[in-house]
């Protein structure tokens, strides 16, 4: 498959969030600031990946599964940069935006893999799930997931906690909030609220999305 | 002949909310504030008992979770360690949460310090269905344990006769992994000095990057130290990535060992009705209507109805107007015939007449009522429910949930809640928290008269409280977007909820009025001076009149220039001197209103300046001054406006 140049990448992550996460009819050609003569929109066009009726562009069928996938490069480099990198706000997008264009032959699944197959980016959107997500879920391995992933009620151990501050980590974990121990979500709105042994605490989802459970799903 | 300093020193440490300032009370037989508050007891308590004929000093520590310390309170509890050199540790637990709490003492027995465990709270652990063999703990751990339920003094004479049969621990403690111990060994065999925590604890905590422990070695290795730091450094480096994780890990292993054969689980758990009533209070759907529902019974029922209505009432009405006032007035006056002496004593602005009078009669019922209430549900352990309820909307305006305790506090006394800011983790957050108290949260007694007077005319309240709750949220919005640095986070530990004791909620109580009233009446009688000497020498008129082109540009008759003048003496002069100007007919409702929301807002009481001079420096509080002041008079402004323009409320 030839590979996409980046500027067609967005182009067809922008109408990909559209269509399937906005419920939009296609995209204004002005909106994505693109004039009839754009090579990128071109070479989508000559890929049937899209469509262009009057001034609107829609994603075909053919050019979903690229599209999608796009987004989840884009989303996975998001995690990369702002959970492994540290790299935050403007200029983690910034980042994440070059990054995504060199994830192509299997890099994207390596990174996955590192990032133990994320199902939602920093901001919360969700990331599609690749071939490797699939084969990791069918082999059974326990996911291990951010607290705010699970649902009230459930439980599961905790696995480890990628708290940025060293003294808020020291904190929890000498409340026992430690790796290994059983923790259950009782509430999640406004806040978390969460049980270790016999003991309570409240987190907002900051802290929340640092701390990772093993998912017993 | 030294025999103060003689005395063996018994220190308490634990995590907060186990029952230490209960077990402290217990021992020396005095009272300590007990709070169900996390993290609320910053100061230390000392006292003294006797055991078996021998007299001891006993400490109370603040909450600590480890001995590495993170927050200013526990960084107090461990320097007592440090410095103190305790004869008798007591490290107090909670049996429920006995798992979470061992580390801490594998880590005291490990700094070779003379432990004995008191396991408390033992009668809901049972509830709970566990199930302990104290005795095979103690020989698990190697230290004295004894089990305790202090509320109802259960197990004093087992605590106290291990009390007196402590003896010098013989050191022995649980190995970690062989790479760590290695590292602990090479570190502490470098250790030259006398350290109160021995020197493996010290290597440990070398190690973990302690800087208060590095400086003390420094201190006490001198010369040495630079022989130290070149290994400490490596180790450090070698361990940078989990050595924290790997030691909580560890303890965590040690504890299940000490624990084994020592406690039993019984499976299935009941939740009980303190557990539901918690989670009714946790919930938005439920914690809404709970939260007006206290607010309703506890603020407007209890506090203004009752407090500033029945009580000031028979207060002020009754007993002084009618009994005491012409009595003492006569009596004042029969003592002398000067007219300035006569003034000061009784007239109008006299000590008598507006500083004690105003502080018993009016004031002290409000607040009284307003610290039971507060006291009452601290008890019970509501604020930390309440504190995750609004912690989303907190963040809105700069805040964490934490902020709800100054927050609700300054219903009470503003000043008192200026103090606690220092609790709030960030200079951001005291900063943000210190203009919203300055500006839109009304203490009781201003609250007990603004609501008496509003509630005369329909629709007022409404106005004020919209114009309140718009302000606090606008200006809370507004400054955590101008202000700069981070959000704050959010972590809370929800402790039990539980049923308040009475004894504890009374003296709270008694304590918190105790307090307010010694710095108060000062202040009234201070106010009371300067408004005399004003008025003799002719400045208050001028500074009256000096106000009142503002006054009257907010539509308010000129007479109202005083209420605003006395209101930065306390901030419930103001409102009482509105009082005055509503009983003799000089405000129609929309003067009322804005008058009462001007006044609110209106810069903070003396003593709250005062304290916020304290706790914020010189120039912030004099900026927020301002501010607050030009903001109160724009709004009443506009809302003057706005009810001409619409008519509304006339």
């Amino acid at each position: 498959m030839e590979k996409l140049s980046p500027h067609a990448e967005e182009i067809l992550e922008s109408l990909w969030i559209a269509t399937v996460e906005e419920d939009e009819v296609g995209c204004l050609l002005s909106d994505l600031d693109l004039g009839d003569e754009d090579a990128a929109l071109n070479e989508l066009v000559r890929l049937a990946y899209v469509e262009t009726r009057a001034d609107r562009l829609y994603l075909r069928k053919e050019g979903r599964p690229e599209a999608e996938m796009t987004v989840r490069r884009h989303r996975l480099a998001e995690r990369l940069m702002m959970d492994i990198l540290d790299i935050q706000g403007e200029k983690g997008n910034d980042q994440a935006c070059e990054f995504e264009h060199l994830l192509h032959e299997g890099v994207d699944t390596k990174i996955c893999t590192l990032l133990n197959h994320p199902i939602t980016c920093p901001h919360g959107k969700p990331i599609p799930p690749g071939p490797c997500c699939e084969e990791a879920r069918k082999k059974g391995e326990p996911g291990v997931v951010p607290l705010t992933e699970l649902k009230a009620g459930q439980s599961g151990e905790i696995a480890y906690l990628a708290i940025s501050d060293a003294q808020k980590m020291q904190k929890l974990m000498s409340m026992g909030v430690l790796p290994g121990n059983r923790l259950v979500l009782v509430q999640r709105f406004p806040s978390y609220v969460f049980k270790v042994g016999h003991s309570q605490f409240a987190v907002d989802d900051v802290l929340a999305r640092e701390i990772h459970i093993r998912d017993e799903r | 002949m030294h025999e103060e300093s003689q005395n063996p020193r018994i220190v308490l440490v634990g995590n907060p909310n186990v029952g230490k300032s209960v077990l402290f009370n217990v021992l020396t037989g005095s009272y300590t504030m007990v709070s169900n508050y996390p993290g609320t007891s910053v100061e230390v308590s000392s006292g003294r008992c006797r055991i078996e004929g021998r007299s001891y000093e006993v400490l109370d520590t603040p909450g600590m979770y480890s001995l590495m310390p993170i927050t200013e309170e526990e960084r107090v509890a461990r320097k007592i360690l440090l410095t103190d050199r305790p004869d008798v540790l007591l490290h107090v637990v909670d049996a429920r949460n006995i798992e979470r709490m061992l580390p801490m003492t594998l880590q005291l027995i490990e700094a070779g310090l003379p432990v004995i465990l008191v396991v408390n709270i033992l009668d809901e652990a049972e509830r709970l269905g566990m199930h302990f063999d104290l005795a095979q703990l103690q020989k698990n751990l190697g230290i004295p344990v004894v089990g305790t339920v202090m509320k109802r003094r259960q197990g004093l004479d087992e605590l106290q006769q291990a009390i007196a049969a402590c003896k010098e621990p013989t050191a022995s403690f649980e190995p970690y992994a062989v790479d760590l111990e290695t590292d602990i060994a090479r570190l502490a065999s470098l250790l030259t000095g006398d350290y109160p925590l021995g020197t493996r604890a010290t290597a440990i905590l070398l190690m973990q990057k302690d800087a208060e422990v590095e400086e003390m070695v420094r201190a006490e290795e001198g010369d040495g130290f630079p022989l130290i730091a070149p290994v400490l450094r490596e180790i450090q480096f070698a361990r940078r990535a989990d050595l924290n994780l790997q030691i909580s890990l560890e303890r965590k292993r040690m504890t299940r060992k000490m624990l084994d054969g020592a406690l039993q689980q019984d499976e299935d758990e009941h939740p009980s009705f303190g557990e539901m009533l918690s989670r009714w209070a946790m919930s938005p759907i439920s914690g809404v209507p709970i939260l007006l529902l206290v607010l309703y019974f506890g603020l407007y029922q209890f506090v203004g109805n009752f407090g500033a209505g029945t009580l000031v009432d028979f207060l002020e009405g009754v007993l002084f107007e009618k009994y005491i006032n012409p009595a003492v007035i006569g009596f004042l006056h029969n003592l002398t015939d000067i007219y300035w002496l006569r003034e000061l004593l009784a007239g109008e602005y006299g000590l008598w007449t507006l500083g004690v009078r105003y502080a018993i009669a009016l004031v002290l019922p409000i607040v009284g009522t307003f610290f039971l209430i507060f006291s009452l549900l601290e008890d019970t352990g509501y604020f930390p429910r309440l504190a995750m309820l609004v912690d989303r909307l907190f963040k809105q305006i700069g805040l964490s949930g934490r902020a709800v305790i100054p927050m609700v506090l300054g219903f009470g006394c503003d000043t008192m809640a200026t103090m606690v800011t220092r609790t709030l983790e960030t200079r951001r957050e005291r900063v943000i928290a210190t203009v919203l108290l300055a500006l839109a949260i009304p203490c009781s007694a201003q609250l007990g008269v603004i609501l008496g007077l509003l509630s005369i005319v329909p629709g007022a309240l409404m106005v004020w409280l919209v114009v309140m709750i718009g302000i606090f949220l606008l200006i809370g919005f507004l400054s955590a977007r101008v202000l700069p640095g981070e959000n704050p986070v959010f972590y809370m530990e929800i402790p039990p909820m539980r049923l308040p004791q009475l004894r504890n909620v009374m003296v709270k109580t008694l304590t918190r009025m105790q307090s307010y009233f010694l710095e108060i009446l000062p202040l009234f009688l201070i106010a009371s001076i300067i408004l005399w000497a004003g008025k003799m020498s002719g400045v208050l008129d001028l500074v009256v009149k000096g106000m009142t082109p503002v006054v009257t540009a907010i539509g308010l008759p000129p007479d109202a220039s005083a209420a605003f003048i006395f209101g930065f003496f306390r901030r419930d002069f103001g409102a009482a001197g509105l009082y005055d100007l509503q009983t003799a007919g000089l405000l129609n409702p929309a003067q009322l209103t804005v008058a009462a929301v001007t006044l609110t807002l209106f810069v903070p009481c003396i003593a709250q300046f005062l304290m916020m001079k304290k706790e914020r420096g010189l120039k912030t509080s004099l900026l927020i001054f301002v501010f607050v002041s030009v903001l109160a008079f724009a709004t009443g402004w506009a809302l003057n406006t706005f009810l001409l323009a619409t008519g509304i409320l006339s």
